[in-house]
């Protein structure tokens, strides 16, 4: 078996004309079992939650707050350096040219649609991002958002969030991208012209993106060192890639495990490779339905995989990409990924060079619906003799798990916890980290020493709260204190509350 | 002959007329800032604290926990461990001390593009920061070592360094009656004898209290929102963009992954290329890979680059614009990360990525050198 570089930076010939190739091939469809896809129907149909509704909804614990409207003209970065958490910015159709930055919690942006007129943020190419948040609990809703260098919406570390219905188009990097999140939902959005992944989840947990639309970029829908993820109900075509789950290499987070890729169209993904040279998504052959490199138990189930013009779905350990830099602390392998059903037609009519060669190699001029290159255990096709498959020697025939029905979603029960410490546990940490620097229990440092200022300000916390907000010099041979009035008056009390109970620490223990 | 002359040259300076017993100096029984003291031993406490970080990698966003720490240490063995780090003893030649190439006042470097070491002998790569050193999960340039221990034996027995042995190491410390006595307080089990492994520990005990998260950036971080600038915050958005992705390696709250990548920086002029993590991993795509280092403190610690190739953090900073593997060396084929791409930065851009840069600046809990060591040798600065 050739094991070498299936997917590589080679391009392949520019498609000419598909309809051609259409017309050219006997449409050949695996034939599923019956029993196998009413089984799989009726599941589907049970884990619903109603006819055209979503199967997820997210929790996100965010409190009621004001509404605080954003006409055209106006900056939709002052509403939310006004916000509260709890709020939500209101934005008014119209044409704003802005970055929008979310460093608080709870706060929901959200356009306002009139008939065809949408509120859009419009980076004019030369812009770098429309929407940065790294807020737990960000709703990012209703926007239009096109022509930025960047992405279009980021998260970093912002949980419980939520991003639908938007519409974005021409994105010089990702279209939405959570990274560091858990929990999140991304539905019902439609994104094309990204110049890199249209959706992409990094280094996530327990992220749900359904009903989206996804057309027209070098990949759809990218899955990325990210664990408990479902990709459903998603329509992916005329990317050059459709959908993807990889373990990228040297990145921090070094897994990707429980992905389930079900009940999506994965339908023609030939457009041309239009990667920026270097980027990982480069290297994605065009005519790629569904990759997955290096992440383990992923499900690929129920979807609709016709016309990839290179092959249905590819399964490749990180030797085969070639130009995956190697990382010793990450798996390179796949393992125990499950193929069950699925309709797979048309695919593989026009394969890279590599599978041409694997093809030879096996005897066949059929372009595969399925291919497995590399390394990689435990993987399984529920009926591997209705596929057109190649490089499938090790893989079972017949999966243990049969469906994902039972696995409604991943996204948590309860939101992911707030970052709020009680007062008293904040008072102790400040007091540990900035006030400690100058002073010590008993001993002169820059400061006098804690149990001087315990015996002024016994019983009296406030006073300490109050002076440390806006310090006078009291004492001629120690220097100023610096204000701490940034912190608000309860952490200020905290804070007070706590100095004064601090005791002598306790010598070490006596040498044995 | 000559490690008794100079033990005799410590009790004669510091402790005139004193008893045969007495220390010179002493050890401090209290944790330093930034560490609670619980059961004798100091654990981190830092506003960070309070949060937790996916996957417990401690990488992130602005409100995200760091990531694991190195405590537990005593408040003996974080002492011992700053009289160590300043005194020269440790070298071969009684001039260099770890404070040489890692100056406090320097933000723990030595402001060279390449450090020097005993007998003027040039180290082949820059001085990193100290800094937050506790939170690593690899160490030097080109991440070989696992753990502070095993780091500080690189500068202590490499040629050009501090050029010791780890015979001559314990036979130089176990000369000096001070360190006995000081050795003997922080561990009890050196009264026999001053083992490598206790000056290993003490070393790394004093390095992972060198603590700095009190930053106006981390102001910001913990909610204070006008902690930055109007320039400072245009920078920071433009760190984190996915235009110039400066926060996808130098990612929050340390400003690095910890990661090793292969950006195509230049060497200095006249050098060959360093092939820094390839060479270790014996890994050809690695070739011209480097730890990413934390940007905590960076506005001090120039110049920059694992050999000082750039003068200015805007210099830096122009690198990351000027095209995917620019510098490479002609016939080198550098496996260049993917990060590096063709921003096209502005030169406003460049500047505000500058002001931002300033943000990180946090030396609040700088410790003091000390007057003396026990050695009695003069304290290198």
């Amino acid at each position: 078996m050739n094991k070498k570089a299936i997917v590589s930076l080679v391009v392949v010939a520019v498609l000419a004309a598909a309809a051609g190739y259409l017309y050219a091939r006997r449409s050949v469809v695996a034939a599923p079992q019956v029993a196998a896809q009413s089984t799989s129907a009726g599941l589907a149909a049970a884990r619903g939650a109603g006819a055209g509704g979503s199967t997820a909804s997210l929790e996100t614990g965010r409190p009621a707050g004001k509404i605080i409207t954003v006409k055209a003209g106006e900056a939709i970065q002052s509403a939310v350096a006004a916000a509260q958490p709890g709020d939500t910015v209101q934005v008014l159709p119209g044409t704003y040219h802005e970055t929008v930055y979310i460093d608080k919690d709870d706060i929901a942006l959200v356009g306002v649609i009139h008939g065809a007129d949408w509120p859009t943020l419009d980076g004019e190419r030369k812009r770098n991002d429309a929407v940065l948040y790294s807020g737990n609990g960000i709703r990012v809703e209703n926007l239009k958002i096109v022509n930025f260098k960047g992405n279009a919406i980021m998260g970093q570390a912002g949980n419980n969030f939520i991003i639908r219905h938007n519409w974005i188009a021409n994105a010089g990097v990702y279209g939405i991208f959570p990274e560091f999140a858990q929990n999140g939902l991304i539905e019902h959005n439609i994104l094309t012209g990204i110049e890199d992944a249209a959706i992409y989840v990094g280094m996530s947990d327990n992220i749900h993106v359904a009903h989206n639309e996804v057309y027209g970029n070098v990949a759809g829908i990218e899955v990325e060192n990210s664990r408990h993820v479902i990709v459903e109900h998603n329509l992916a075509y005329d990317n050059a890639g459709g959908i993807l789950t990889f373990i990228t290499p040297g990145l921090p987070i070094k897994t990707t495990f429980d992905v389930i890729i079900r009940d999506n169209f994965v339908v023609a993904n030939n457009h041309k490779n239009f990667g920026a040279p270097g980027s990982i998504v480069s290297g994605v052959p065009s005519g790629t339905g569904v990759i997955v490199m290096a992440a383990d138990d992923v499900i690929i189930e129920n979807n609709v995989i016709r016309d990839n013009k290179n092959a249905g779905i590819i399964v490749a350990d990180h030797k085969s990409f070639a130009n995956i830099t190697p990382d010793p602390e990450a798996d390179p392998n796949p393992d125990r990924v499950s193929v069950l059903w699925n309709l797979f037609a048309n695919n593989g009519y026009e394969p890279i060079t590599e599978i041409k060669a694997l093809m030879v190699a096996a005897l066949t001029r059929e372009g595969p619906d399925l291919v497995a290159v590399g390394g990689g255990t435990g993987n399984c096709v529920l009926d591997k003799g209705a596929l057109k498959t190649l490089g499938l020697g090790s893989w079972a025939s017949g999966c243990a798990k049969t469906s994902t029905a039972d696995i409604a979603t991943y996204l948590l029960d309860k939101p992911a916890p707030p970052r709020v410490l009680k007062a008293e546990d904040r008072g102790k940490l400040i007091y540990s980290s900035v006030c400690a620097g100058c002073h010590a229990y008993n001993v002169r440092m820059i400061g006098p020493p804690t149990q001087v200022i315990q015996a002024m300000y016994a019983g009296n916390p406030q006073g300490i709260a109050d002076y440390i907000a806006n310090p006078t010099k009291k004492r001629e041979d120690f220097p100023p204190m610096p204000p701490q009035g940034h912190l608000s008056a309860d952490l200020r009390l905290a804070v007070a509350t706590y100095m004064l109970g601090v005791s002598q620490p306790k010598p070490p223990a006596a040498a044995n | 002959m000559r490690h008794l002359g100079r033990a005799l040259l410590v009790i004669a300076i510091a402790s005139p007329g004193a008893t045969a017993t007495a220390t010179p100096i002493g050890l401090s029984d209290r944790c330093p800032a930034s560490f609670e003291q619980r059961d004798g031993r100091c654990r981190l406490r830092t506003a960070y604290s309070q949060y937790q970080s996916l996957r417990n990698a401690g990488v992130g966003g602005l409100k995200t926990g760091l990531p694991p720490f190195r405590d537990g240490f005593t408040p003996r063995e974080i002492d011992l461990g700053r009289y160590l780090f300043f005194d020269p003893a440790l070298s071969s030649n009684g001039k260099v001390a770890c404070s040489s190439c890692h100056n406090p006042a320097k933000a723990f470097t030595d402001s060279r593009g390449t450090s020097t070491g005993v007998a003027g002998h040039e180290v082949k790569r820059n001085a990193p920061s100290l800094w937050n050193v506790g939170f690593l999960q690899r160490f030097f340039w080109d991440g070989r070592a696992h753990s502070l221990e095993e780091q500080v034996q690189g500068p202590l027995y490499g040629a050009a360094e501090m050029g010791t042995t780890p015979v001559r190491l314990v036979a130089t410390l176990n000369g000096i009656p001070a360190y006995r006595s000081l050795f003997t307080l922080a561990f009890p089990d050196a009264a026999a004898a001053i083992r490598n492994d206790h000056v290993y520990r003490a070393l790394a005990a004093f390095e992972s209290s060198l603590v700095s998260l009190n930053s106006r950036y981390d102001l910001y971080a913990q909610g204070v929102g006008d902690a930055l600038s109007p320039h400072e915050l245009e920078g920071l958005n433009i760190f984190r963009s996915f235009v110039a992705r400066c926060a996808e390696c130098h990612t929050p709250p340390l400003f690095t992954n910890q990661q090793v990548a292969v950006i195509g920086m230049p060497e200095p002029s006249g050098r060959p290329l360093d092939p820094g993590a390839g060479a270790i991993a014996n890994e050809p795509m690695l070739r011209g890979g480097f730890k990413v280092p934390s940007l905590r403190n960076v506005a001090l610690t120039a110049p920059y680059g694992h050999a000082g190739q750039f003068a200015t953090l805007r210099e830096t900073v122009a690198f990351y614009t000027g095209g995917r593997g620019h510098a490479v060396p002609r016939g080198e084929q550098l496996r260049i990360h993917w990060h590096i791409w063709e921003p096209k930065l502005s030169e406003q851009e460049l500047d505000r990525l500058v002001d931002f840069l300033g943000t990180l600046t946090d030396e609040s809990f700088r410790p003091e050198p000390p007057t003396a060591v026990p050695s009695g040798l003069p304290v290198p600065h």
